[in-house]
């Protein structure tokens, strides 16, 4: 996991990408979200997080991806999830977590 | 009518292939995480992170946006949050319950409660305004064999939508596993804290004998004016023996207390007898010779801590020779500990006035014991107690127990340290000659 430059776009959205490991749980899934809550400190508007290299996001990965939607909303910022696999935007759809976040894939 | 969610066989025959392929989805994904769950709470690792594992995946397994999950103080009659997502920091870490809550929870069991519908009980209208602003739409008492060991805080779902009967019944499942969780790990609380009692019960106990047993060597030392302190001087020179012989903490204690009470017996020998300023006669020396067996009398119907406490009592004027009293045992016959306590005994006796003699200086003292190794006392208990006195002229000891008790001024004799080396040196098979002399002229 790490974090690429933090952009600042023309609009003044301030923006930081976070990149996954290929197996989302508790360990690597924690790390994420202290990434997060210390970009959102740092006054990002907008997350990115990148699940480019992610294969599987189990229960415990859906909870801290909640988990970070919602520090982030109470901090007023959003949400992307970039390069999600067919599997995980089924997972996604399925329990919500679409509704919280975009899903952004170039691919 | 069955809500649009519920999973039920009949579904299966519903030609709507996508809408089976997500449900078989779902069921993979909350299975996986109920077989995840069961296989946390049986690793048996740390119990909070078991806690906090198990809320993410009850979160995480019906997407699920915040949560709790809290363990019951029947003592305190309080939920204290274990783990909490999302909740803020305005939720409170402990929330009351009141003898109705608990009577509703008990027989509501583990089953889902709607917090919207549940405004009758007092626990929901103490907290409903907090559980309005976080948003909690579920709570389940987690109530395993009937006792409520905790409670699980659920808010809203991701999907926005209201829980079926599906979620609630995964939600059940897995509050059974965190609810045994709890309870384990209660029971095991308690286990702890038993023997932790148990413990401290065995402790007060020790002191009490203890206590007694000091009472008893004062009472005995009381009787006989000229001996003054002798019993607890030969519990302390027992202990230091034991010490030296390399005996555990609670054998050591057991010699104390063995040389503590060994002269117990003379509590009902007469007092002109042992306070006599004189030597005694026979007939008077017959009456004192009782005491070992008295003593024994009175010590062994006595519940001790320590082993063969009335046997020091009974055997302390043995001598490995065989010209001892009572019984005149030889070496082997005599309990190992009636021998320390006979060292102990003499030593002192030797060591201290009499009413028809003065103390014997220490060089001649040593010599004496020494000399009498293997005919009185047994020669390995002698070395030990040379190697008590030893280490204390040696600086060794941060205690000065021999100073203590024999003063300043009977222990500096001259040249007893040297003597006392040869004396051990001479009493010590030859291969550990060497040995010893190089570690104490060092
Ligand atoms: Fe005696
Ligand atoms: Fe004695």
């Amino acid at each position: 996991m790490s974090t690429e430059a933090v952009s600042l776009s023309p609009a003044g959205v301030k923006t930081a990408v976070v990149y996954a490991d290929d197996y989302l749980n508790k360990l690597t899934g924690e790390k994420i979200e202290r990434e997060c809550k210390l970009r959102l400190e740092e006054g990002c508007t907008e997350l990115v997080v990148d699940l480019s290299q992610t294969e599987i996001v189990n229960s415990i990965g859906v909870s801290i991806l909640l988990g970070v939607i919602d520090v982030a909303s109470n901090a007023g910022a959003k949400v992307v999830f970039s390069e999600v696999n067919e599997n995980t935007v089924e997972l996604f759809e399925m329990l919500g977590v679409n509704r919280h976040a975009a899903i952004v894939n170039r691919g | 009518m069955p809500h649009d969610n519920d999973l039920k066989i009949e579904d299966f025959h519903i030609a709507n292939l996508k809408g089976l392929a997500e449900k078989r989805s779902k069921l993979v994904h909350t299975f996986g995480a109920l077989a995840e769950l069961g296989h946390e709470v049986a690793s048996r690792s740390n119990f909070q992170e078991t806690i906090r594992t198990s809320l993410h995946l009850i979160l995480g397994s019906l997407g699920i946006m915040r949560g709790g999950v809290a363990r019951y103080s029947r003592f305190e009659h309080e939920l204290n949050m274990l783990a909490v997502r999302g909740l803020g920091d305005s939720f409170p870490l402990s929330l009351e319950l009141c003898y109705e809550d608990e009577r509703q929870f008990l027989t509501n069991g583990l089953a889902a409660i709607e917090v919207s519908q549940a405004a009758v009980l007092p626990f929901f209208q103490v907290y409903g305004r907090t559980f309005d602003d976080t948003r909690l739409e579920l709570f389940l008492p987690l109530v395993i064999r009937d006792e409520t060991v905790g409670a699980i805080f659920l808010g809203e779902k991701a999907t926005g939508e209201p829980y079926t009967t599906y979620d609630k019944e995964i939600v059940c499942a897995m509050g059974r596993h965190i609810g045994s969780a709890i309870a384990q790990r209660n029971l095991l609380s308690e286990i702890e804290c038993r023997s932790d009692e148990n413990r401290k019960l065995y402790d007060d106990l020790k002191m009490t004998y203890a206590d007694t047993v000091k009472a008893f060597a004062a009472a005995i030392d009381c009787k006989d004016k000229y001996t003054e302190g002798h019993s607890v001087r030969v519990g302390k020179y027992s202990e230091i023996i034991g010490q030296e012989l390399g005996w555990n903490a609670e054998e050591v204690e057991g010699a104390a207390v063995a040389g503590y009470l060994h002269d117990v017996g003379k509590l009902t020998v007469e007092r002109k007898i042992i306070n006599a300023p004189y030597r005694i006669n026979a007939k008077e020396s017959a009456e004192l010779n009782k005491h070992p067996a008295v003593g024994f009398e009175i010590l062994a119907p006595i519940h001790h801590p320590y082993a063969d406490v009335p046997l020091a009592a009974k055997y302390h004027h043995e001598r490995l020779d065989g010209h001892g009293y009572p019984d005149g045992l030889y070496d082997r016959q005599i309990p190992y500990i009636a021998k320390v306590v006979n060292l102990a005994d003499s030593f002192d006796a030797m060591t201290t006035d009499r009413p028809y003699r003065r103390r014997r200086p220490a060089n001649e003292v040593f010599e004496d014991l020494q000399r009498n190794a293997g005919k009185q006392f047994a020669p390995e208990i002698v070395s030990a107690f040379f190697r008590g006195i030893l280490n204390e002229l040696n600086g060794e000891t941060k205690e000065k127990k021999f100073r203590k008790l024999l003063g300043r001024e009977y222990m500096e004799a001259e040249g007893l340290a040297v003597s006392l080396r040869n004396s051990l040196n001479a009493m010590t098979p030859t291969s550990n000659l060497t040995m010893i002399s190089t570690a104490r002229s060092a």
